[in-house]
């Protein structure tokens, strides 16, 4: 599903990605962990194609294509879907709008028919429903008013209607209270399949909790330096980044 | 030489050509003939010329409409009217009134100027050379009256012009609003057309006391045309006038609305949007003036410019002395998609009353690479993630307009614009 090799990337002149080689197998869930500044949500940029960033060494292939060859809209039609850490607001775009015109632009590029307003409608009440979302955060603006939770929980409903098959996490848990933790685990959950992946980007342990990882990967300086099982979320979590990291130096 | 006078020249020239063929009283004609004669067209020199040059209007040779044959030959040349083709209708095309395209609405009076010129109270040649170019050569234009209470629903009223084999063809349409004390209208006026061409509408609207007029205005003329409209506006005590102008068209286009608030509780609000590209130029025009205590006046003008597209906005909002409680509010916002594209604003208070509310503000922006990025992640094309953030833009101007299908056929000029664009 996705193949990482040897990945560098700066920001200006700023080296942040320092050579990350990783494989996500289909049907996999994989955790990276890491200290702040370790080069996470830099990742998730590279992957999805934030222009900030500059792709110095290395190559991510995804189903076997070129990733970085391709420009960010023809990633997430391919299948490539990013929960970005702090969503952004657009005042004026309605939400069921903005839902929609993703939708209707990845099916088409799918060969799919696209979906008329009703459908559109159906569908989406029936998603937001199954992750408690009220019925307004359709009508309302993308983002626009929504708390830290309930812009999670919207990046997490823009992922169910979509259907990736790789989601990337970036810190989807962060703001959450306990109860809406489990309704995003429960969402990433149910397209749990042989054909979906993800890489779910966090900093903590209890996230996990929901979403068992088939393995965990500890991120430090721009390089993976440690992986592991499930367990290793858990090791984490009780010795800190600090001694995991050292041990790995 | 006076490049200035000379600039009027040619329309000075057909108006004698025309002389006792014009409709109406001669006096006010010869009147604004000798302003044009002594002043010429506007100027970059003058205050509120400063942005929008019209010497080219000057060297292209007009011939005028009403001694040409109509150069349409049917309903083609109208523009979509997709919901609006169930209401009542006015058609002019090249400037004069066409009946066999028109339907007459049941609850609002209507008479040509043609038939019955008359030259209203508002319209102010000495101070508007364009108005005085307008009074010397009107020929036509639509007198639309609403009784005392009556509420006259939505009335269509469409301009069509189009050059003759080539030809460019200049036409000054004179229209006339009122609405008697507690009358309602919906007007949504369509400007359109194919080549180059001169519109120069003048319209003066009155309402009475507690009358209602919603003014849904489209600029979509011909892309090289010219289109130079002066709105004067005549608001009496609870009166109420919204309007909406969207400016699309036309090579060289300025609009001018002049608003006077002159009784108690009066309101008005002016919005706009330009959406321009290619070498377009649009100048968008108010003076509000308050006059009568506690009336409100509310304006939000939004420039979408692409190419080397050029928008203004002067906004004056003028506050006499008598006019305590006034609450005036104006902004402006650009958003640039372009680097060869500029925007020049600016607005102007005089506010001679203590106790009033009135603030202006004024931003130019580009897109915000951020919320581009997150909507191309989401699989949406570029062209239509622009397209979505630029209606979202235009909203808080577009919003009023309540009317759904005035609103759905501005929708459409404004998707469609993309399709040239993105």
């Amino acid at each position: 599903m996705l193949e990482i090799k040897n990945l560098h990337a700066s920001i200006g002149e700023k080296p942040i990605l320092r050579g990350i080689t990783l494989t996500v197998p289909d049907g996999q869930v994989h955790a990276i962990m890491g200290p702040n500044g370790s080069g996470k949500s830099t990742l998730s940029y590279v992957l999805s194609g934030h222009s900030d960033f500059t792709v110095t060494d290395g190559t991510a292939h995804f189903d076997g294509t070129d990733l970085l060859a391709m420009e960010p809209e023809a990633r997430a039609q391919a299948g490539l879907f990013l929960a970005f850490q702090a969503p952004v607001e657009l005042p004026g775009v309605g939400n069921a709008n903005f839902l929609r015109t993703a939708l209707n632009a990845v099916r088409k590029a799918r060969g799919e028919p696209e979906l008329d307003a009703a459908q559109f409608l159906k569908l989406a009440r029936a998603e937001a429903k199954r992750l408690q979302m009220p019925d307004d955060m359709l009508k309302r603006n993308v983002n626009v008013g929504f708390s830290g939770g309930e812009k999670k929980r919207n990046e997490v409903l823009q992922m169910t209607m979509l259907q990736p098959k790789l989601a990337i996490l970036d810190e989807t848990d962060s703001g959450l209270d306990i109860d809406a933790l489990k309704i995003v685990g429960d969402g990433v959950n149910a397209l749990r399949s042989p054909g979906f992946s993800a890489l779910v980007i966090t900093h903590h342990q209890r996230l996990l909790d929901h979403i068992v990882p088939d393995a965990v990967h500890v991120l430090a300086h721009g390089r993976i330096v440690r992986s592991g099982g499930a367990d290793l979320a858990r090791a984490l979590e009780a010795q800190g980044y600090a001694q995991v990291i050292a041990e790995a130096a | 030489m006076n490049a200035v006078t000379a600039s009027a020249t040619g329309f000075l020239a057909r108006y004698e050509g025309l002389t006792g063929r014009l409709p109406g009283d001669p006096a006010p004609r010869r009147a604004a003939r000798d302003i044009l004669l002594s002043a010429g067209l506007p100027h970059l020199r003058e205050e509120g010329w400063r942005y929008t040059n019209l010497a080219p209007l000057g060297d292209a040779r007009f011939h005028e409409a009403l001694t040409e044959a109509s150069g349409f030959t049917g309903d083609d040349d109208l523009p979509s009217l997709g919901g609006l083709s169930e209401l009542p209708r006015l058609v002019f095309v090249q400037g004069r009134f066409s009946s066999a395209q028109s339907v007459l609405p049941e609850l609002a009076s209507v008479r040509s100027f043609a038939a019955n010129a008359e030259f209203g109270a508002l319209a102010n040649p000495g101070r508007d050379r364009l108005v005085a170019l307008n009074t010397m050569l009107a020929e036509d234009g639509a007198i639309i009256e609403v009784a005392e209470g009556v509420d006259a629903g939505s009335l269509v009223l469409i301009s069509a012009g189009r050059d003759i084999h080539g030809t460019p063809v200049a036409f000054h349409p004179r229209h006339s609003i009122r609405l008697a004390a507690g009358a309602r209208l919906t007007l949504v006026e369509m400007a359109v057309g194919h080549g180059q061409y001169l519109h120069n509408p003048v319209t003066e609207i009155v309402l009475g006391e507690g009358a209602a007029l919603s003014h849904v205005r489209l600029q979509n003329e011909g892309l090289a045309a010219y289109h130079l409209a002066t709105v004067y506006a005549d608001i009496a005590a609870r009166a109420t006038y919204d309007s909406f102008t969207l400016c699309a068209g036309a090579r060289v286009a300025r609009t001018e609305l002049l608003v006077r608030l002159h009784g108690t509780g009066g309101h008005a609000a002016i919005n706009a949007a330009q959406l321009l590209r290619g070498a377009q130029h649009s100048d968008f025009t108010t003076v509000v003036r308050h006059e009568a205590p506690g009336c409100a006046s509310r304006q939000t003008v939004k420039h979408v410019l692409a190419g080397r597209a050029r928008g203004v906005f002067q906004g004056k909002i003028e506050v006499d002395r008598l006019a305590q409680k006034t609450d005036g509010y104006q902004m402006n916002q650009a958003l640039l998609l372009s680097p060869d594209a500029e925007i020049d604003c600016k607005p102007q208070l005089e506010i001679f009353a203590d106790d009033v509310k009135c603030s202006h503000g004024a931003t130019v922006g580009e897109l915000d690479s951020e919320q581009m990025f997150y909507l191309v992640s989401r699989g949406i094309p570029q062209a239509e993630a622009r397209a979505l953030l630029v209606q979202a833009f235009l909203g808080e101007a577009l919003d009023m307009v309540a009317d759904e299908p005035a609103r759905a056929m501005l929708d459409d000029v404004i998707s469609s614009w993309w399709v040239h664009e993105g």
